[in-house]
């Protein structure tokens, strides 16, 4: 499991090599990977979870610890399965594009994170992919990187994946704190202490803003439609059938561990209700194809949230099946708008229709995918929606609206799958291209295979859909023995409501330009929605950092050194106390005249310095300053030191010498005000530091390492010079810095060096 | 600047100050001296024949492009650092020869990083200096 | 004698900062250097000083000769000179090219980064 997981993180690099030689090759890794976990629903179903564990930060309980279960693995056949049918059809569909393989690689990189995020056990670590995929998920959106609606959008959707990301942090720090582990499993079996804990209203609301975010859930929905601005491949996988569903993924794997109260059903089903609807009303009112994918998408993703949130067995047997059951028809749709795209040169659904004849395979796909949408027997489609319907109707009165709101968003869902594949595909022929046209094979056999799978697994429920729902109802501490899927239920209240669902869609169907017409105005308030809100404080925050940056970064360097000044003045200066000034002895060593003249040397040839500025003048009194400062650590012991800075001096002097040469005399620049407000400001640090010093030494000395350094530099360092010993053996690595340092700073003036040629060069 | 006393000085003073720089390389360890002040002397020396002779003949007597002397000390120094990992031991961990070599007294890692100071600190003044010269 | 010692830093910090507040660039390179000598000697006499025994140890002796100066910030002072310098150098020849480049040394004249 682990060697796949490499694998697909060496992806990027493999596309790279084998981008030229089309899509099919590199489907071929999920491909294999699907196998691969196809492989695994036997054991699985059978014996039980599978996991292994590599340790990665042990000292902040940050494990590689995989596990396949029930739940994880319905995600892992859907990440390689549809990521085997995009991956194909991006090849084709982007075949003349140049940087296809840079769509592949984030297509690769996101499938390889997506697969971490679900196999994960460790909360810490399924943070780390989470964020991952938000990452892959900002560099897909912005592909197309040269249009400002994608760049716009990709921002939007990372930061609002960003700000549910940085609350699923603090979630699960805090449920690891009250769990005191940070491996699901374990907190599994800590659920009740968790669940009485009085964090853990606060641990729940962060997870759900993380889970929110990622799931498009109201208020968040708004960034999913923009994230529409990917190529057709990228909203299929990422923005319908896998990333969105990773918030459902959350709720679903930590349902054990927060689930069964009154918090949990009460705040995540009317929540998933609210989307469900929105998301539905809002579809009906667009023309454009992925638009109206995108917002029945946010509608369903609100159907599944809505079903984790109502937490029962049924109602979870109804997520996994319509979160399967999603994904295939979902993605197939989408796959076949590029298709359309593609063959007819629009997706507006006024300028569409009898593509039929033109895009047979395609029309058909289409049909197969919508049946399911609709939730039409025999399709799984049909399944998941008995299964649905049944669950809420097992709720107390409470449950009333929630089953009214999933009427008409079905029938909603209905209505729009009858647009997206009657109104396309058959009805009056009407496009702007003369010649749509089939898509090529590798465009065709992706979608083909997923719509196919669809209508399979609802013939054939027992196959693969019932063991793989029964396992991951186990992995969420449900008893699955007798759970049992079918297609046909039944005349029950259940089905009683899928027929009212017809009914009702079939109606805005034929009704909907009648609706749209007059409740169109309507459709408007959108403006005032949560991303106007988002808008604004992006607006806002840009204002305040221009604000903020205009106010500290005036872009006159004195004017910093002047606050850094002063803000070191006043921070020192508070430190220093009158009591501290009091206590200051005045240190025992004599004073002798050779000495003071040398400090009155220095002193003289700094003040100088600072009045004739910068000349040749100022640098000979530099050159004074530093070999009387050389000088002063001769005379207290430091011939090293001494030597170090006479060499050191005299070679600065030199470079300055050959700088100042070109450069024209200095002339005073600054008014006489301000060379006294500056001089006052530089004498308080100065004088500062005077007295810093003087405290300082007025404390006892203690050097705890030269004693070590002097005893053992000539017996066990083989060197007599301590300083040297110091420099050399003891702090070496310290030395290696320095010399980097070096080394960096002759670079710098070698490469200032090098670009001054090359403009020679070009001028 | 072209003076003939500088000039005939430099070439006196020439070999004095090299071999005074790898005298305090040498010696560096026991007594005042060592990679630094070294580098700096001997940098120092080739600097003198820039301003008596002119940057073309500072370059020729050289030899090494001061960029390369820079990387080679780094490398020297690096290269003692990973001595002692080969053996086992924490990097940079000092490690010394049991014989004793004339010249160098003792030989050990320390004294190759010292080395590699000294031809990095050349490399680093002589690429500046020659830098400014240039035009 | 340290507080002399003190008061001749004072004054290095005091013009070292002063330089640096100019507007001439080259101004700001001397005001670094003097604020480099002033912050090692603040090092060196923090040490505490010592007149006349270095921290060598004399040959076939074991340690230091008692009331040797601290070698600690003797060779931290030895770094930061050395630091101090390659700093400098790369200051003064990005002056230099600066200067070649917008044919001033008067900083408020180089707040564009266009040339």
């Amino acid at each position: 499991m682990i060697s796949g997981f490499a694998l697909a993180v060496a992806a990027p690099w493999l596309s790279r090599i084998a981008g030229k030689h089309g899509g099919n090759l590199l489907a071929m890794l999920p491909a294999v990977l699907f196998a691969y976990f196809l492989g695994l629903v036997q054991p699985v179903t059978g014996a039980g979870p599978i996991s292994e564990i590599t340790r990665w930060v042990p000292t902040l309980g940050v494990d590689l610890s995989f596990r396949v279960d029930g739940l994880s693995l319905i995600f892992c056949l859907l990440i390689t399965g549809v990521g085997t049918a995009v991956i194909a059809y991006t090849g084709a569909y982007l075949a003349s594009h140049e940087q296809l393989g840079r769509l592949q690689a984030y297509l690769l990189a996101f499938m390889a994170s997506m697969l971490g995020l679900v196999l994960s056990d460790n909360l810490l670590a399924l943070f780390v992919f989470w964020e991952l995929t938000a990452f892959t998920s900002y560099l897909l959106i912005g592909f197309k990187h040269h249009e400002d609606k994608s760049r716009g959008s990709a921002l939007q959707a990372m930061l609002v994946n960003g700000l549910g990301g940085l609350c699923l942090l603090a979630g699960v720090i805090l449920l690891s704190n009250i769990g005191g582990n940070t491996s699901i499993v374990a907190l599994i079996g800590q659920a009740d202490a968790i669940r009485a804990h009085p964090h853990y209203l606060a641990a729940l609301l962060l997870v759900l803003m993380g889970a929110f975010t990622k799931s498009a859930q109201f208020p968040f929905h708004f960034w999913l439609p923009g994230a529409m601005a990917a190529p057709s491949p990228v909203s299929a996988y990422l923005h319908s059938a896998t990333m969105v569903k990773a918030g459902v993924y959350l709720l679903a794997r930590l349902s054990p561990v927060l689930g069964m109260t009154p918090e949990w059903v009460g705040i995540i089903a009317p929540i998933g209700a609210l989307t469900m609807l929105i998301g539905a009303v809002m579809a009906f009112f667009l023309t454009d194809l992925k638009q109206i994918l995108a917002y029945t998408t946010v509608s369903m993703l609100g159907a599944l949230v809505m079903l984790v949130g109502i937490n029962t067995q049924e109602s979870m047997a109804a997520a996994m099946v319509l979160l399967i059951v999603h994904s295939l028809y979902k993605g197939t749709l989408f796959l076949v708008t590029g298709s359309v795209e593609h063959g007819a040169g629009t997706r507006e659904i006024g300028e569409l229709g009898g593509l039929r004849r033109a895009m047979p395979l395609t029309a058909a796909i289409a049909s197969i995918a919508a049946l399911s949408m609709a939730g039409v027997p025999p399709m799984l489609g049909f399944i998941s929606k008995e299964l649905w319907y049944e669950s809420s109707l097992q709720l107390a009165l409470g449950g009333i609206p929630l089953v009214a709101a999933s009427v008409v968003a079905n029938g909603l869902g209905f209505a729009l799958a009858g647009v997206v594949a009657y109104g396309v595909f058959f009805g009056k022929p009407a496009h702007p291209d003369p010649h749509p046209h089939d898509p090529n094979f590798a465009m065709s056999a992706g979608p083909l295979l997923l719509a196919g799978l669809g209508l399979v697994a609802g013939l054939f429920p027992g196959l693969l859909i019932e063991p793989l729902t029964g396992a991951a109802l186990t992995a969420m501490a449900f008893d699955a023995s007798h759970y049992h899927l079918a297609l046909w239920h039944g005349i029950n209240p259940a089905f009683a409501l899928s027929l009212l669902t017809f009914a009702l869609g079939a109606a805005l169907y034929t009704g909907r330009e009648r609706v749209v017409a007059n409740l169109g105005r309507l459709a408007g308030m959108g403006r005032y929605g949560p991303k106007r809100l988002y808008e604004l404080s992006i607006q806002k925050s840009l204002a305040y950092a221009r604000f903020q940056t205009n106010l500290l970064q005036s872009g006159y360097l004195r004017s910093y050194v002047m606050v850094v000044v002063l803000t070191s003045v006043v921070m020192v200066g508070l430190s220093v106390t009158w009591d501290k000034v009091q206590s200051i002895v005045v240190p025992a060593l004599d004073v002798r005249l050779h000495e003071v003249l040398l400090a009155v040397v220095i002193l003289g040839a700094a003040l100088m310095m600072a009045r004739i500025g910068a000349s040749l003048a100022a640098v000979a009194a530099l050159g004074v300053v530093g070999y009387g400062v050389a000088l002063m650590f001769y005379l207290f012991s430091a011939p090293d030191l001494a030597m170090t800075q006479l060499s050191v001096e005299t070679l600065s002097v030199i470079l300055f010498v050959l700088v100042l040469r070109s450069l024209p005399e200095a002339k005073s620049l600054s008014s006489r005000s301000t060379r006294i407000r500056d001089a006052l400001v530089a004498a308080t640090a100065g004088g500062l530091m005077t007295l810093f010093l003087l405290i300082v030494l007025s404390e006892p000395f203690q050097s705890r390492l030269s004693g070590y350094f002097n005893e053992n530099s000539a017996p066990l360092a083989n060197g007599r010079n301590v300083v040297n010993v110091i420099l050399v053996d003891y702090r070496a690595f310290d030395t290696m810095g320095e010399i980097t340092v070096l080394a960096v700073a002759a670079i710098g003036v070698y490469a200032l060096l090098k670009m001054r040629k090359g403009e020679g060069g070009s001028r | 600047m072209n003076s003939l006393i500088l000039s005939t000085a430099t070439r006196l003073l020439l070999p004095l100050m090299l071999l005074y720089s790898v005298f305090l390389l040498i010696r560096g360890h026991n007594e005042p001296g060592g990679g630094f002040v070294g580098g700096l002397v001997a940098a120092s020396a080739i600097a003198l024949i820039k301003f008596s002779s002119g940057l073309e003949r500072a370059r020729a007597a050289l030899r090494f492009d001061p960029i390369t002397l820079v990387g080679t000390g780094l490398l020297f120094a690096f290269a003692s650092g990973l001595l002692p990992l080969v053996a086992g031991m924490p990097f940079l961990t000092a490690l010394w020869w049991d014989q004793k070599i004339p010249v160098l007294l003792k030989a050990g890692t320390p004294v190759l990083f010292d080395l590699g100071v000294y031809v990095l600190v050349v490399g680093v003044v002589l690429t500046m200096i020659f830098a400014l010269s240039e035009e | 004698m340290e507080t002399i010692l003190a008061i001749v830093i004072g004054g290095l910090y005091g013009t070292g900062l002063y330089l640096m507040m100019r507007r001439s660039m080259v101004k700001l390179v001397l005001g670094l250097a003097l604020l480099a000598h002033a912050a090692n000697l603040l090092i060196f006499v923090g040490g505490r000083l010592v007149r006349g025994v270095p921290p060598l140890v004399a040959n076939g002796a074991i340690a230091p000769p008692d009331g040797s100066a601290d070698p600690l910030p003797q060779a931290l002072v030895l770094t930061a000179i050395v630091i101090g310098f390659g700093v400098q150098a790369f200051l003064l020849v990005l002056l230099k090219r600066g200067y070649t480049l917008m044919r001033t040394d008067d900083l408020d004249d180089m707040r564009t980064t266009e040339t």
